[in-house]
C-alpha cells in the first residue's frame, strides 16, 4: 500500500551542511532559551529570575552566531541583504515572499535579533554589570512584559521555522512530512531546558528553577518523541522511511533517541534508586550535568539526520 | 523559419525524443553562446553520457536511458537506449520561482523562467526545490544558475542556440501554441507508427500548471526521472501544515512550561505579602528545592 504510494522525488540535494546544521542547532537553542527565560520571570517567582537571565544571556549570541552562519553558508555572503531588499533593476523596495519559509524567517531573525539585544541589554543592567546613568532595567514593568512575551513568539517561530523550510521543498523526507517544524521547536525548548540546566550550576541563586527546568525538559522531550513518532509515519505513508533508517544515518537517529531518552528519563531514574543521603547528592549532581549533555548531543544529532539524510 | 519572436507571447521548445539522435549539439551551442565552461566529470562509464545531468555549468544534458529489453524485439521500436536533451521546463508554476526568497528568479516578457544573476545571493533553496533537479550553483560566478531559453537571443528575434543546432529538429522551438499543436499531431503520428507507449509531458496544466519545455516521450515519464503528474507537487503544499504543526507544538510546549511552573502560584502568593527586591539587586536566595515534581 505504502509502495503505491511512495512519492517519486528526483530533486538535486542544495548542499546545505555544517553551517546550516549549527545554525539550526543554535536557533532551537535561542528559542527556547528566550521562551523559558520570559516564563521564568512573569509566570515563576523572583527567585526564578536568576535562571531567566541565563535564558536571555544565551538567546542574543546564539542568535547572532545563527544569523552569521547563516550568511557564511550563502555562495554570496556580502549580498545577504538581498534577502531584505529587493534589489531587482527597477524594483527597489523590501524583499518578501510569503510563499517561503526562508524569507518569512530572515524577517523573523532580525526581529528576533533586535527582541534578544534589547533583553541580553537588560539583563546586563538588571545584574549590575552594565551602568548607564541610573538605569537599572531596560524595560521595567508592563513595558518588559509586553516585550518579552513578543519576542517570545518570535522566538518560538525561530525555534521552528527552519523544520518547515525543509518541507517546503521538492526533497524526498523532508517534503513527505508536515512535522518537522513541530519536531524542530519541541527538540529546541528541549535543549533550552538542558543548556539552562547545565548553566545554571555556575550561577548563584539560579539553583532555585532546577526542579522547573528539570520537569521542562522531561516534558520537552515527551513532546519531540511524538513529534519524532509523527515523523516516521508520514515517511511511511511517502515510502521514505527506508532511505531515513538506511545505514549510516540510522546512528545519528539513533544518537537523538538517546538524547531524547537521556530528557525523559534521568531525574526520574534517580528518585527510584534508593541511596544514603550523601550519595544520592553526589549521584545527582553528577546526572545534573551528565543528562542534559546527551540531550543537547540529541539534539544536534537529530537535526544532523534530517538534514544529510535527504541529501544523500 | 524561425518565427517572429513578440515580447508579451510565451514561447518554449517541443522535444520530440523519438528522433533524437543523441549527437549533444545542443549542449555544444548552449555552452558556445552562453560561454559556459567545460567540466572535467571524467569518463562516467554511463553509455555516451559524460555530462551526468543538469548543473550550473551544464544547461542542456542528453540523457542516454538504458531501455535495452531482455528479449529481441523488431526494428524501429525505439526501445533500446532512449534519448531526450533535457533542459529547465519554464514551468508556469514554477517552485524555484515559489521559494526564492530575493527576488532574483523572475518570468520574461516571453513567460520563461529567467535568474537574475546579480540579485541571486546564493542561498540554494531553488535548488532544493527544483524537482527536475535543473538548477545548481555555478562555481564559478558562485549564483544559481540554469537555462535562460536564451533570453537575450530572444531580445534580439533569435531562436534559442540548442534548437537553432539540432540537426534532427528534435528540439523545437516556437509560441507554445503552436508547439502543441505540432506536438499533438506529431504523437498521433508516432502512434499510427505503432508506438502506443509514446506520450506527451507537460503540454497541459496537469504538470506544474503546463511546462513551456514540453516532450513527446517514447515510455512512462519516472523513466526519464521527471516525476509523474501526481508526483508533480509544488513546494509550497507544505507550508500550511508546517506551519500548523508548529503552532500546535508552540501551545503544547506553552502548556508544558505552565504545568512545570504550577507550583508558582502558591509560591507567589506567599510572596506576595513581602515586597518585591528593586531591580539591579541579585536575585534572592532560592527556596527548598521541590522535591514533589
Amino acid at each position: 500500500m505504502s509502495a503505491l504510494l511512495a512519492t517519486e522525488h528526483f530533486a538535486g540535494p542544495p548542499h546545505w551542511t555544517w553551517y546550516i546544521l549549527f545554525y539550526f542547532f543554535l536557533a532551537g537553542l535561542a528559542g527556547g532559551s528566550y521562551f523559558l527565560a520570559t516564563l521564568l520571570r512573569y509566570w515563576g517567582v523572583a527567585a526564578d529570575e536568576a535562571a531567566a537571565r541565563i535564558g536571555y544571556y544565551v538567546a542574543f549570541p546564539a542568535t547572532v552566531i545563527g544569523a552569521l552562519l547563516l550568511t557564511l553558508d550563502l555562495k554570496q555572503p556580502l549580498r545577504f541583504w538581498h534577502m531584505l531588499f529587493d534589489t531587482t533593476p527597477g524594483q527597489f523596495g523590501l524583499s518578501f515572499n510569503s510563499t517561503t519559509p526562508m524569507s518569512i524567517g530572515v524577517w523573523a531573525l532580525l526581529a528576533a535579533s533586535v527582541f534578544s539585544l534589547v533583553s541580553f541589554v537588560d539583563a546586563l543592567l538588571r545584574d549590575g554589570r552594565l551602568r548607564v546613568g541610573g538605569r537599572r532595567a531596560l524595560l521595567p514593568g508592563t513595558a518588559g512584559l509586553v516585550w518579552s512575551v513578543a519576542g517570545s513568539v518570535v522566538y518560538l517561530f525561530i525555534a521552528g521555522y527552519t523544520g518547515v523550510l525543509l518541507s517546503v521543498s521538492n526533497q524526498p523526507i523532508w517534503s513527505d512530512t508536515w512535522a518537522l517544524g513541530g519536531l524542530f521547536l519541541a527538540s529546541g525548548l528541549s535543549g533550552a531546558a538542558a543548556l539552562l540546566l547545565i548553566l545554571a550550576r555556575y550561577r548563584p541563586g539560579a539553583d532555585a528553577s532546577r526542579s522547573m527546568l528539570e520537569l521542562s525538559e522531561r516534558i520537552f522531550a515527551g513532546l519531540e518523541l511524538l513529534l519524532l513518532v509523527v515523523v516516521l509515519l508520514t515517511l511511511i505513508d511517502d515510502g521514505t522511511l527506508g532511505k531515513a533508517l538506511g545505514f549510516p544515518w540510522i546512528l545519528l537517529w539513533l544518537a537523538a533517541l538517546v538524547g531524547i531518552v537521556s530528557g525523559l528519563g534521568s531525574t526520574t531514574i534517580h528518585r527510584l534508586r534508593p541511596m544514603p543521603a550523601g550519595a544520592a547528592v553526589a549521584a545527582r549532581a553528577q546526572a545534573w550535568a551528565l543528562a542534559p549533555t546527551f540531550v543537547l548531543l540529541g539534539i544536534l544529532a537529530l537535526r544532523a539526520w534530517v538534514i544529510f539524510t535527504a541529501q544523500h | 523559419m524561425p518565427p517572429t519572436i513578440t515580447p508579451g507571447k510565451s514561447y518554449g521548445f517541443f522535444t520530440d525524443t523519438s528522433v533524437c539522435i543523441g549527437c549533444k549539439a545542443c549542449e555544444v551551442a548552449c555552452k558556445e553562446w552562453n560561454q559556459l565552461p567545460a567540466t572535467q566529470k571524467g569518463f562516467l562509464g554511463d553509455s555516451l553520457d559524460n555530462t551526468g545531468s543538469l548543473d550550473g555549468r551544464n544547461w542542456r544534458h542528453v540523457k542516454f536511458i538504458d531501455n535495452v529489453p531482455d528479449e529481441t524485439l523488431g526494428v524501429g521500436n525505439g526501445k533500446a537506449f532512449l534519448l531526450m536533451s533535457d533542459v529547465c521546463k519554464h514551468c508556469t508554476h514554477a517552485s524555484c520561482m515559489d521559494v526564492c526568497p530575493t527576488g532574483a528568479i523572475i518570468r520574461t516578457e516571453f513567460d520563461t523562467v529567467f535568474i537574475q544573476e546579480p540579485v541571486c545571493n546564493g542561498c540554494r533553496n531553488c535548488i532544493a526545490a527544483c524537482p527536475y533537479d535543473v538548477i545548481d550553483i555555478d562555481p564559478d560566478q558562485n549564483v544559481a544558475r540554469k537555462c535562460t531559453l536564451c533570453y537575450d537571443r530572444l531580445q534580439g528575434g533569435m531562436e534559442p542556440a540548442c534548437a537553432k543546432a539540432c540537426p534532427t529538429e528534435s528540439i523545437q522551438f516556437g509560441p507554445l501554441d503552436e508547439l502543441r499543436e505540432r506536438a499533438q499531431r506529431r504523437l498521433a503520428a508516432v502512434h499510427a507508427q505503432g508506438s502506443t507507449q509514446a506520450n506527451l509531458y507537460g503540454h497541459d496544466e496537469k504538470v506544474y500548471g503546463g511546462l513551456n519545455a514540453f516532450f513527446l516521450l517514447m515510455d512512462k515519464p519516472e523513466t526519464y526521472k521527471l516525476p509523474s503528474a501526481d508526483d508533480a507537487l509544488l513546494p509550497q503544499r507544505n507550508n500550511l501544515g508546517g506551519y500548523l504543526g508548529l503552532a500546535g507544538t508552540a501551545v503544547l510546549g506553552l502548556f508544558g512550561a505552565i504545568f512545570a511552573l504550577r507550583n508558582r502560584g502558591s509560591l507567589r502568593r506567599a510572596a506576595a505579602a513581602v515586597p518585591p527586591p528593586p531591580a539591579g539587586t541579585p536575585p534572592p536566595a532560592p527556596p527548598p528545592e521541590d522535591e514533589s515534581v
